[in-house]
């Protein structure tokens, strides 16, 4: 009846079920607060069925701001390890424990945070900078969201129920493989990165055909917004990439559920085809994350240096060049495998070429500053910090672009550093960057400047702390993935400097949640206009609160910063109204994701039944959702009239 | 009216969004195709291609999917002319020769499987029976496509909705078909080749 499912999946050791059952708290004393204040139908009406793009990138960044929690909870707990206990025979985390925590805070913190903030962004800011009302497939978008909501539950699921992988972030085989990973673990790594990762590529086709197709009149490829040329060449490596981890995952899956031998060590099985086969999806999928970064740094230079973006052609044509090469260099993830000398060299040169248009897109944000009139606001601060940070990052990633080089760090702590130095300084520092530049343009109230600016120094020296110390281990041997060393080797100072580190980040966490809180307490004071900035791009334009319809009237686009030309020639935006169909809200997309998380479910704990049921279910609603009639609703002409009276008459 | 028609069949955002999910279905083949070619001779001791496949049969097969693609292109043409029951009478031969085409398969797959040289033999057929049984799901995808493409015609008449899902359903059924001769090529001709 339940398949592999017994009361035996309940956690046993102290520390699992202490996250457990605080987990388990916290969501109930939610559930009773909704439902005290008898919140669901308002939840349910005005976020989870909308479709419109502003709600589901809000959600999709509440989703992963929650996930980061639990992502930096799960590295408190490995460098809590490593430093106090790391010498010690007796540590209250198991060797086991100890896996299945880095192979989660891996997972969690590229799927759930990195990936979530980068689609909730691209929701957000894509309509608005190419003055568009909507998305080109609104509940295919929904869809997109849910998915990435039902990988993230299953992914969560294993705390309470069996256990989570122990394999690592990729789950390398033949250790993935049935023999060796019988349990559950590796299963609901493969559902839930399976599931979630169709609803990225869903994403990917929609904003590609939403940029392409969508842009305001006039707004020619070459006017598009630079972060808007990012997400297109973000889009394309998704497209490209997605496909190769679907096949990966459901050949591994394959291999365990019905015993094949694709990745096994017997019988004919290549292990090293799923590296090659992971990387080529795994290191497009890091220019996925970090080329959006780029594209938020690109509008926050020049907005906060008062000049346009130096070199602006050349920032496109280094994105796409990046995206391009961004396929030839994944076998430097894996140098020491044996592939030859001539491969590796090949691998190796390709990899140091990627930093050329990177390096242009350094001094092109350099450029921007130079000679404007810098304003050093938080939005900025990140930037300079990020700069900084990801120049470390690059060059020790030049560094191990060495074939020889790599033999000596490979899988070494210095590793460790290297990509978190690209991660956090890029994407993480990009994702912060820009939720205090665009935060006022959604809520009508700016973040607290000085609160913001505790949490980035926070952030910043924390980040130090943490990560220079793992360079300096890596090179005196320490291997990433380590949970005991014997104290003769004296690594435990620099462990507990690392250790120090991530307290300091928590700090900042801290400081951005009281940030957060005292900003919305404080709203009032807080209060500014649609253009707080003194934007460039189109989504200042737009009133704040923005209309559901984004923008009243669709009037054409002359120059590439095309709202600041509007305001620099004090023209006036047509006053003339048409009516607008927007999309009607529609339950679909969380019904799928629903669907989608009982087939995942029920295919790691072996429950046939219920696996035939959520498929067919899955099926019908796909099938049922191409049905619908009634897909919009019309404002009128009038209503629009109004609406702009109402949220423009304010502060005008 | 014709010019409207003509114009659900080309240029709108869901033709071309489902042009790049063909893309997208492109690479997830082609990673399955890279990986059959790593491990075809991997056959761990288990037969290989040449002592399993039966050309006539995969033969059949092949004829039988490009005469589906064929008149599942009928129908558009159909359409375009406004021949309803012409149309009707190529999709109805487009599902018989699609679910004849799988019918086949199945039968195929269930005999190597009744010979014990099921899936979980050998990595050459781990890369055989997936391969080729992606391509038939989506042969099973499109078979159930085109029951819903029937049911809303019945029920509704010839929208322009029902128009561009049937250009969508075109579309999909040739690209399986494309898919198919590389399958056709690379796993049995390849594999029988000496």
């Amino acid at each position: 009846m339940f398949g592999r499912l017994t009361l035996d999946a309940l956690p046993h050791d102290p520390v699992t079920i202490g996250g457990v059952a605080g987990g388990t708290v916290g969501l109930l004393i939610i559930i009773a607060a909704m439902t005290y204040f008898k919140k669901w139908g308002w939840l349910w009406r005005e976020w989870l069925t909308s479709l419109d793009p502003k709600k589901i990138g809000v959600m999709y960044i509440v989703v992963a701001v929650i996930m980061l929690l639990r992502g930096l909870a799960d590295v408190a707990m490995l460098r809590a390890q490593q430093a106090i206990f790391a010498t010690s025979p007796n540590s209250p985390i198991s060797p086991d424990l100890f896996q299945q925590v880095f192979s989660a805070h891996g997972t969690i913190m590229i799927f759930f945070v990195a990936m979530g903030v980068i689609f909730g962004l691209i929701n957000l800011i894509v309509p608005l900078q190419i003055g568009a009302r909507d998305v080109a497939f609104p509940l295919l978008n929904s869809i997109s969201f849910w998915l990435f909501v039902a990988g993230m539950v299953l992914m969560n699921v294993s705390l309470g129920l069996g256990e989570f992988s122990a394999a690592g972030w990729l789950a390398y085989p033949p250790l993935s493989e049935l023999a060796y990973s019988p349990g559950t673990g590796v299963d609901y790594w493969i559902w839930s990165l399976q599931i979630a990762g169709v609803g990225s590529l869903l994403s990917g086709v929609n904003f590609l055909i939403t940029i392409f197709l969508m842009r305001r009149k006039g707004m020619t490829l070459m006017k598009m917004p630079i972060f808007v040329w990012s997400v297109v060449t973000s889009m394309v490596l998704v497209i490209f990439a997605f496909p190769i981890l679907t096949a990966t995952l459901a050949m591994l899956g394959l291999d365990r559920l019905l015993g094949m031998h694709f990745f096994t060590a017997d019988m004919g099985g290549n292990p090293m085809m799923y590296v090659n086969l992971i990387w080529a999806w795994g290191h497009p999928e890091v220019y996925i994350l970090v080329l959006p970064a780029f594209g938020v740094f690109s509008e926050i230079v020049p907005v906060f240096s008062r000049k346009k973006l130096f070199g602006y052609t050349s920032m496109v044509l280094a994105l796409i060049a990046i995206m391009i090469l961004s396929f030839t260099v994944w076998l430097h993830h894996f140098f020491t495998m044996g592939a030859g000398a001539n491969v590796n060299a090949f691998f190796g040169i390709m990899t140091m070429v990627i930093a050329v248009p990177t390096g242009v897109k350094v001094f092109n944000w350099i450029f921007t500053m130079f000679r404007g009139r810098v304003s050093f606001q938080t939005p900025m601060l990140w930037f300079m910090a990020f700069v900084a940070t990801f120049t470390i990052g690059g060059v020790t990633g030049v560094l191990m672009a060495v074939p020889g080089i790599d033999f000596v760090v490979h899988n070494s702590l210095f590793l460790v550093a290297h990509f978190h130095n690209m991660i956090i300084g890029g994407v993480l520092f990009g994702a912060f960057a820009a939720y205090a530049y665009w935060f006022p343009k959604f809520t009508g109230f700016r973040l607290h400047e000085g609160l913001g600016k505790v949490a980035f120094w926070c952030w910043l020296v924390g980040f130090l702390v943490a990560f220079l110390p793992l360079y300096a281990l890596g090179f005196m041997g320490a291997v990433r993935r380590m949970d005991h060393y014997d104290a003769s080797l004296g690594w435990q100072g620099l462990f507990i400097a690392a250790g120090v580190g991530v307290l300091i980040i928590l700090l900042g966490v801290f400081f951005q949640v009281v940030q957060l809180a005292y900003s919305v307490w404080k709203r009032k004071e807080l209060a500014v206009g649609p253009d707080p900035w003194g934007g460039r791009t189109l989504e200042w334009a737009t009133s704040t609160p923005i209309a559901e319809y984004n923008f009243a009237t669709l009037d054409a686009v002359h120059d590439r910063d095309a709202y600041w030309t509007v305001k620099k020639a004090h023209e006036k935006l047509s006053a003339q109204y048409y009516d607008i169909h927007v999309p009607n809200n529609s339950g679909y997309g969380a019904l799928i994701g629903a669907a989608a998380l009982g087939v995942g479910f029920a295919l790691i704990w072996h429950i046939w039944w219920l696996a035939g049921v959520s498929m067919i279910a899955l099926i019908a609603l796909v099938i049922s959702s191409t049905q619908r009639t009634d897909v919009e609703h019309v404002i009128t002409a009038r209503e629009v009239a109004l609406t702009e009276k109402r949220l423009r008459g304010k502060r005008a | 009216m014709k010019d409207a028609v003509e114009e659900k069949f080309l240029f709108n955002k869901t033709t071309i969004g489902f042009w790049l999910y063909l893309m997208t279905d492109c690479i997830l083949f082609a990673s399955l195709f890279a990986t059959f070619a790593v491990l075809r001779h991997a056959t761990a001791g288990g037969p290989s291609g040449s002592q399993i496949f039966e050309m006539p049969l995969v033969m059949a097969e092949t004829i039988i999917l490009l005469t589906s693609s064929f008149t599942c292109g009928l129908a558009l043409v159909a359409l375009k002319a406004r021949k309803i029951t012409q149309m009707v009478v190529a999709l109805a031969s487009t599902y018989i020769l699609g679910a004849a085409f799988l019918t086949i398969e199945i039968s195929e797959f269930a005999k190597l499987i009744g010979e014990g040289n099921g899936p979980a033999h050998s990595a050459f057929l781990s890369a055989f029976f997936t391969l080729v049984g992606t391509h038939g799901l989506h042969i099973f995808m499109g078979l159930l496509w085109l029951l819903v493409l029937v049911a809303m015609l019945m029920r509704r008449g010839i929208t322009s909705k029902w128009v561009r899902q049937m250009t969508l359903f075109a579309l999909f059924w040739h690209f399986l078909d494309l898919v198919w001769i590389f399958i056709f090529t690379v796993v049995y001709l390849m594999g029988v080749a000496k």
